[in-house]
């Protein structure tokens, strides 16, 4: 870990100015993954700036209907929140299958949206990554790659997105809000959150250096049967080789996005068409154009296994 | 005290305190964060200095320079330390490879330097700015290519190849029922909570190191080796330690490194190994290529079994002794056991809990399971028609003691066995395939050299001093009970101090003998210091009986304290063994039995239940010996469903090398879990009659795993871990 410099923000724009200011500054909120990555120096940051005084803790309703999650609410807040385990059950549901109770307390709703990737050569210093250090290469490619990505990756990059919580997420159209140096506000779709590498995997979602998030909104309930089908080799603490976020309607209809497959939660609204045709079509039309490679070849016929999964259970 | 011939009646047959399930005496110390762990030793010594280990960026390869300029400038940089700064170093018996990199480096992550300051994170921060100029050259990484060309080998008479008795070839080629298959298990890392960690101090020429170390004799002889000093010289300390599984066995670079730091720095340094250092700076257990044949009549009865494994490691390494167990685990009157060892670069390959048998049973296993279904046959039937209760090589060593059959019809019954559908694929639970599978469990029990002083002082409190560790085993405990058994006191009067070099040399702990060797070797010195209180008290010691804090000869009686009011007694003294291992087998058996569910949809196993019946002699406390079986049966599933480190065959390095990217169980992954100890005292193992435990645990589990999982899918997976990848695409279709 490099030496850094720390303050705390009083106020968001205070804070987005401090990060827009220094290229080398980082927002903190729960540290969960960025402390980790600063001990290895994976994450080289000189100055922090801890948001945690911001306030952007609470979960308000929205005037349509729907939520709006702090930045800073904790994944145990968010996951047990009433309404969200009443009208967003997916989201709760995948939660829950992340990390382990210690890091839910402490990882917030902005943090999990940022997790980095983890695949083991952007882990290892010693190894060639381009996300790491652009223009390195990819030590990946080729390499050890049974966790990695199967649709969405590039020549430069085979990482996946890891979380579980954003994949809950996509599937609800969930929007990122944030704000800049200079006040300005956004509201950036989950589906255009997170970033395809292309040839800048170093880059892992849209927001601007500085862009602060302050809060996540989920439009009003869509109701139907809630699922997070989560498949790893053990039973708890460990990152999806697939997951499934769905949301069935009696009438068989309903939205899915998969986890632990791409740089970003996978949805294909074209595939959500194709639910009540089954789990095969889905993922035919999902994957199409997948990438994998012999190591993680599995997780397509996967993927549509877990799909069968939930569809059988949606239907019981 | 020569163990030569098979004990008689003896104080320990009374089972007052032997044999009596206590918890831990030291449990407290532990889960109130109070007993010291090897970093932590805060109060013994001052002004300690920090010292980051610099680990090598390639696997094999030249160091042509090493520019330490920016890290000696950096904030609170004490000292930098290289092989260039240190002359020329030894290497211990124990090491296969140099603990620090210079000028050639040996495998990826061999230490570099070590970076010593002020606190632990300019350390660490000025490690990162030693810059390493490295040669790289090509390295052996690949298993499986290594083989095509590796010798022939054995772990105890290099070169002699083969172990054959009979005509396998023959017997094999006119057997009525044959298999011929092959099992691959791959590299596992220890992966135990407490990292490699010491804190060196110097004092002139004389060397102090707290440190974490299994054997505390062999730890110390090697580090004076390495640092080319007399033994004498080196205090090697090791009092508590978390977890080892054999990796803790051997010197590391940790002790090394401190040693060297705390040299250069003139103070005292600590050194602990970051977790991602842990798979590949340190020992591992090597991947195996096992192939299994074996043959037998149409009725079950085995003509001809061979094992043949091959494995790699370093130059002048050993193979992962994958066969050993086949020579002993069943009848047929034809055999052979073979071992290949390939040279590889990867980390040096060493002895990981149950060494040889753990992988060798997880092939073994499902070889006989295989068989079984071959015969139609019931596989713990089979099992049991082909048991013998000799040596197959040697008919007239018999076991000492072969419970086996119990272990496997005991189980058999406290599970349901007779529930289990021997059709595979046929029972379902909801979204659950559901399968029963069994194995037999086999270790070898070793006789090890113990020793140990004891005291009665004063005050009539028995101390105990021996280096024996405590790994998180129940050493303390069981140590303290046979004490405590032997002088007629409570156990919890007894003071019991381990882990010290100045204590005398115990057996250690490591392949499942520390528990029977180390309190064999408490006995013997009881048994002198009860020479002396019966001198001292004027009795005769051959009838004198030590009973709730008294001793009594004849109509004579006084209290022990009494024998240590002139002045504290003392005795020291060592249990030897003669030739008894060599006229009996000593081993240890047991049957695992696991039910687990396969998700039929995705393919995950998840355990549904567990059971272990064991025969491992006298069980000295029920409560600690169940939790090393319960501890070893998660290592089995660990092992069977998920524990790999994976090769990276272009740079040479075990990619995984942290706890989020290796996988060993949660408590979600393990089930309910019954032991069972059957009633035995092996009265040819040693006076305390007991034998190991620790790694029968372990050994068979991973088999019974893969024999349920087959049951549940009719999928047989021969390469572990059983990941969902290997057999979805053969699962029935869901979509």
């Amino acid at each position: 870990m490099r030496a850094f410099t720390y303050e705390r923000a009083k106020d968001a724009s205070a804070a987005a100015r401090a990060v827009t200011a220094n290229p080398a500054a980082k927002f903190i909120a729960g540290g969960t993954n960025l402390l980790d990555l600063m001990k290895i120096e994976v994450e080289t940051p000189t100055h922090l700036v801890d948001v945690q005084d911001l306030g952007f803790d609470k979960i308000e309703a929205t005037r349509e209907g729907g939520l709006r999650i702090g930045a800073l609410v904790t994944n145990t807040n968010l996951a047990a929140e009433e309404r969200v385990r009443r009208d967003y059950g997916v989201l709760t549901r995948a939660i829950v299958a992340g990390a382990s109770g210690q890091l839910r307390n402490k990882a917030s709703t902005a943090g999990n949206l940022l997790q980095r990737t983890r695949c083991p050569y952007f882990y290892d210093t010693n190894m060639a990554c381009n996300k790491r250090k652009p223009g390195s290469g990819c030590a990946a490619i080729g390499g050890y790659s049974r966790q990695l990505g199967v649709i969405g990756v590039s020549d430069s990059c085979i990482a996946t997105f890891p979380g579980d919580m954003a994949v809950a997420m996509r599937v609800l159209d969930a929007v990122v809000e944030t704000v800049d140096a200079t006040g300005q506000r956004r509201s950036i779709p989950i589906a255009d959150f997170h970033r395809l590498w292309g040839d800048k995997p170093e880059q892992d979602t849209v927001l601007k250096q500085g862009e602060l998030i302050t809060a996540v909104t989920l439009p009003k309930p869509l109701g139907g049967k809630h699922f997070y089908e989560k498949v790893r080799d053990r039973a708890s603490y460990a990152y999806a080789l697939v997951s499934v976020a769905a949301v069935i309607q009696p009438d068989g209809t309903g939205r899915v996005a998969f986890g632990g497959v791409a740089p970003r939660p996978w949805r294909v609204e074209a595939a959500d068409a194709l639910l009540p045709r089954g789990a095969a079509a889905v993922t035919a039309r999902a994957f199409q154009g997948a990438t994998p490679t012999k190591d993680n070849a599995f997780k397509l016929p996967l993927a549509t296994r877990a799909l069968a999964s939930v569809l059988a259970e949606a239907k019981a | 005290m020569k163990f030569e011939t098979p004990a008689t009646t003896n104080p320990v047959d009374r089972m007052k305190v032997v044999g009596q399930a206590r918890s831990r005496i030291d449990g407290p110390l532990k889960t109130t964060g109070t007993a010291p762990y090897a970093y932590e030793h805060h109060r013994e010594i001052e002004n300690v200095a920090y010292g980051y280990v610099v680990g090598a960026a390639i696997a094999k390869g030249r160091i042509n320079a090493v520019d330490t300029a920016s890290a000696k400038a950096a904030p609170g940089v004490v000292a930098v330390v290289t092989s260039g700064d240190v002359g020329k170093l030894g290497k211990g018996k124990y090491n296969t490879v140099k603990l620090l990199a210079g000028p050639d480096v040996d495998h990826y992550h061999q230490a570099v330097a070590v970076v010593v300051a002020e606190t632990f994170e300019q350390a660490r921060a000025a490690a990162a700015l030693v810059r390493v100029d490295y040669v790289r050259t090509n390295g052996r990484f690949d298993l499986d290519a290594a083989l095509k060309t590796a010798p022939l080998t054995d772990a105890d008479k290099p070169g002699k190849g083969e172990d054959r008795v009979g005509k396998f070839e023959t017997a094999f080629a006119s057997a009525a029922v044959k298999l011929d298959a092959e099992y691959t298990t791959p590299d596992h890392s220890h992966a135990m909570m407490e990292p490699f960690a010491s804190i060196a101090a110097w004092d002139g020429d004389a060397l102090t190191v707290w440190t974490s170390n299994q054997m505390i004799d062999w730890g110390r002889t090697d580090l004076a080796t390495t640092l080319n000093m007399p033994k004498e010289k080196v205090t090697f300390l090791s009092p508590y330690i978390g977890g080892g599984f054999g990796g803790k066995l051997f010197l590391r670079s940790d002790a090394v490194l401190a040693a060297l730091g705390a040299k250069a720095a003139g103070r005292p340094v600590k050194v602990a190994m970051s977790r991602p250092f842990m798979a590949n700076n340190t020992t591992h257990r090597p991947a195996t290529r096992q192939r299994i044949r074996i043959g037998t009549t149409k009725d079950g009865t085995i003509t001809a079994i061979a094992h043949q494994s091959g494995s790699g490691d370093q130059p002048n390494g050993s193979p992962e002794a994958a066969v050993l167990q086949t020579n002993l685990l069943y009848a047929g009157a034809n055999r052979l056991t073979s071992m290949r060892l390939a040279v590889l670069d990867l980390p040096e390959g060493n002895a990981m809990r149950a060494p040889g048998e753990a992988p060798g049973l997880m092939a073994l296993e499902v070889a006989m399971d295989e068989m079984a279904e071959k015969l139609g046959m019931d596989p713990i039937a089979f099992r049991v028609k082909n048991d013998t209760q000799v040596d197959p090589k040697d008919p007239k060593r018999r076991f000492s003691q072969r419970q086996l059959v119990r272990c496997l019809s005991e189980g058999a019954q406290r599970f349901g066995w007779s529930q289990r559908n021997a059709t595979p694929a046929q029972v379902r639970d909801g979204r659950w395939l559901v399968g029963m599978g069994v194995a037999s469990a086999f270790r070898n029990h070793m006789n090890m050299p113990s020793g140990a002083r004891v005291r009665l002082g004063t005050d009539g409190v028995v101390t105990v001093e021996t280096d024996m560790t405590d790994i998180g085993t129940g050493s303390y405990t069981i140590i303290a009970q046979t004490a405590a058994e032997m002088m007629g006191v409570p156990a919890d009067s007894v003071i019991v101090k381990l882990g010290n070099s100045t204590f005398p040399v115990s057996a250690g702990s490591g392949g499942q003998f520390g528990a029977a060797n180390s309190t064999a070797g408490v006995y013997a010195a009881c048994v002198k210091l009860r020479d002396a209180v019966a001198q001292r008290l004027g009795y005769n010691s051959a009838d004198a009986v030590f009973d709730s804090g008294r001793v009594t000869s004849g109509n004579r009686s006084a209290a022990l304290r009494q024998a240590a009011s002139a002045g504290e007694l003392a005795a020291e003294d060592k249990v030897e063994f003669g030739d008894l291992d060599k006229t009996w087998q000593l081993s240890t058996f047991g049957a695992h039995f696991v039910e687990v569910g396969v998700n039929m949809y995705t393919g995950a196993t998840r355990l549904r239940r567990m059971l272990a019946v064991c025969a491992a002699g006298r069980i000295i406390n029920p409560t600690t010996a169940r939790s090393q079986v319960i501890g070893a049966m998660t290592m089995g599933v660990g092992s069977a469903l998920m524990e790999e480190l994976a090769v990276d065959k272009r740079f040479g390095f075990f990619v995984n090398h942290d706890l989020a990217s290796y996988e060993v169980p949660v408590h979600a992954d393990i089930p309910h879990q019954e032991v069972i100890f059957l009633d035995e005292a092996d009265d040819k193992a040693n006076p305390m009659k007991a034998k190991g435990i620790g790694e029968l645990g372990l050994c068979g589990v991973g088999a019974a795993v893969a024999n349920a999982v087959y049951n549940a899918t009719g999928v047989r997976i021969r390469d572990y871990p059983l990941t969902l990848d290997k057999h979805l695409d053969r699962l029935p279709a869901v979509a």
